[in-house]
């Protein structure tokens, strides 16, 4: 066993490690292979920051798989976003990065937690103003509940029951430095 | 969404590297702010690529164009920029404005805010006039030009296409050529190029190109032919001959053989080198007409740029601000 990381804040228990989020992702790419035979016409859509390295893994895990390696890209929602105002700095913008026509493909949209829905509303706004894709699917490693919208995941890495006050902490080596892992910090109700 | 969401406030996504309200100037801006409105711009610049050529970012926003100095360009360009947006566009002239009746700028711009402007687009004949109203109202003002001092949106549209075609700023030799002492384009750019890490050179008649300038940082010369072959990049600049008196230069005639880029002058650069202008151009005076519609001409590059500029500081600056107060 490696060491444990140090938890991104006091007092946060660790959810899943680094082998426990490999294998979440392996089976989302193993159901991800089961469901859309024609790999061709499947391009995984990474929501900035850590969607995008979602989608690149599933990309190569699906390749190792099936041997062969789906679209994998980002979508920005920052433009999109229902909750602009309420930002003391605005969200960074990025540059989305698609497949030039979306009408043949089956877009998974991947992020890292899926909380109230809204994100993943304004990623497909966002996806509609580029094109009209053939079905639009959603991959997150964790589904932690209080959805605010009518959304939910095609595929989920963990279901993680949560309280509404807490939070829910994702790391990845390659986009923030710290080994792989999910955390969750204490409950302020309960504290 | 962030795994970072905090349950009472909105789930917050990697911010950007930008907390300011308003876009005064250049000058004082940090290298990584700038860097942050040119890669702002980079992403709405894809906007215009898309089926649908709007986002809703600045939806139920609303911005005044007020521009007490003539203006074609600029004026369109942040319109657009605002509609891209979504946001409501209100554009009120000098003339049009009770400026003429004798209202000060403080309480036309009041009389704006009173109507829920959330973001203000000035351009003025005088110097600091949009940190005036910036200092005195809640709305994000943004600067279109304040008489000599700066016009920010120029030099980042300026800095955004050097960026887009060279793929680097640091390192570049940039020379701006032509009528620098009254030139609000000149001083931002210098300040933007400088901060990015470029070589900056100031060429034109003395009288128009002290050696004053040289203070800011920048290399001043008063010989076009030797600088030429050294360029990346120059930029022109127009002769403002509503501003010119008598002493700076005796005829455009003479200015264009000296410091007009001829046909005969431009096979001196680099090949690679590009060739900008703010406009509006006079054609024949700074610059060869042909050369102006040649391939390293970028003119039209930074109009089409300016617009994905503009859409990155209304953003930038206006998305969070005002909507709740």
């Amino acid at each position: 066993m490696p060491p444990t990381p140090p938890p991104p804040a006091p007092g946060a228990t660790l959810i899943l490690d680094r082998a426990a989020i490999e294998r979440a992702l392996k089976r989302i790419a193993h159901e991800i292979i089961e469901r859309q035979p024609d790999l061709a016409k499947v391009a995984l859509i990474g929501i900035p920051s850590r969607g995008v390295e979602i989608a690149q893994r599933l990309a190569a895990l699906i390749e190792q798989f099936a041997g062969r390696r789906p679209y994998a890209g980002v979508i920005d929602v920052a433009m999109h976003r229902d909750d602009l105002h309420r930002h003391r700095i605005p969200p960074r913008v990025a540059r989305s990065e698609l497949p030039l026509e979306l009408a043949p493909f089956t877009v998974v949209l991947t992020d890292d937690v899926l909380f109230s829905g809204r994100t993943c509303r304004a990623a497909m706004d966002s996806l509609s103003s580029f094109g009209r894709p053939a079905r639009i699917q959603y991959a997150v490693l964790v589904d932690r509940g209080h959805r605010e919208l009518p959304i939910r995941a095609d595929y989920v890495g963990k279901n993680l029951p949560t309280a509404h006050g807490q939070r829910v902490h994702v790391r990845f080596a390659a986009t923030d430095g710290i080994e792989d892992s999910v955390w969750m910090s204490l409950d302020p109700a309960a504290a | 969404m962030s795994p970072t969401a905090s349950p009472a406030g909105p789930i917050d996504p990697a911010p950007a590297a930008w907390q300011h309200k308003d876009l005064l100037a250049i000058q004082g801006l940090t290298t990584a702010e700038i860097t942050t409105l040119l890669d702002t711009a980079a992403a709405f610049k894809q906007v215009g690529t898309r089926e649908i050529k709007k986002v809703p970012a600045l939806r139920g926003r609303t911005l005044v164009n007020f521009f007490v100095e003539p203006s074609t360009r600029t004026r369109a360009s942040f319109e657009l920029a605002a509609h891209r947006l979504s946001a409501d566009v209100l554009n009120i002239s000098a003339t049009q404005s009770s400026l003429t009746k004798g209202e000060t700028l403080k309480d036309t711009a009041r009389n704006l805010e009173a109507l829920l402007a959330d973001i203000i687009v000035l351009r003025h004949s005088s110097a600091g006039a949009a940190q005036f109203l910036a200092e005195r109202l809640q709305a994000s003002v943004i600067n279109g030009g304040d008489g000599a001092h700066e016009h920010p949106t120029q030099a980042l549209l300026d800095t955004f296409t050097i960026r887009e075609k060279k793929g680097r700023i640091a390192g570049l030799h940039v020379v701006i050529l032509g009528d620098i002492l009254f030139s609000r384009v000149a001083r931002s750019n210098i300040w933007a190029l400088l901060a990015l890490g470029a070589k900056v050179t100031l060429c034109g008649p003395s009288t128009l190109v002290p050696k004053s300038f040289e203070r800011m940082g920048v290399t001043v010369t008063h010989d076009l032919d030797a600088v030429l072959p050294e360029a990346d990049v120059i930029n022109l600049l127009r002769i403002q001959h509503e501003r010119q008196r008598k002493e700076y230069f005796p005829s455009l005639g003479e200015y264009t053989s000296l410091f007009g880029l001829t046909k005969a002058r431009a096979e001196r650069l680099k090949p690679d080198a590009l060739i900008m202008h703010p406009g509006p151009i006079n054609r024949g005076v700074e610059i060869d007409s042909d050369l102006a519609d040649s391939a390293r001409s970028v003119i039209l590059d930074q109009v089409t740029n300016g617009l994905a500029v503009r859409m990155a500081v209304l953003y930038l600056c206006g998305g969070v601000q005002g909507g709740v107060k």
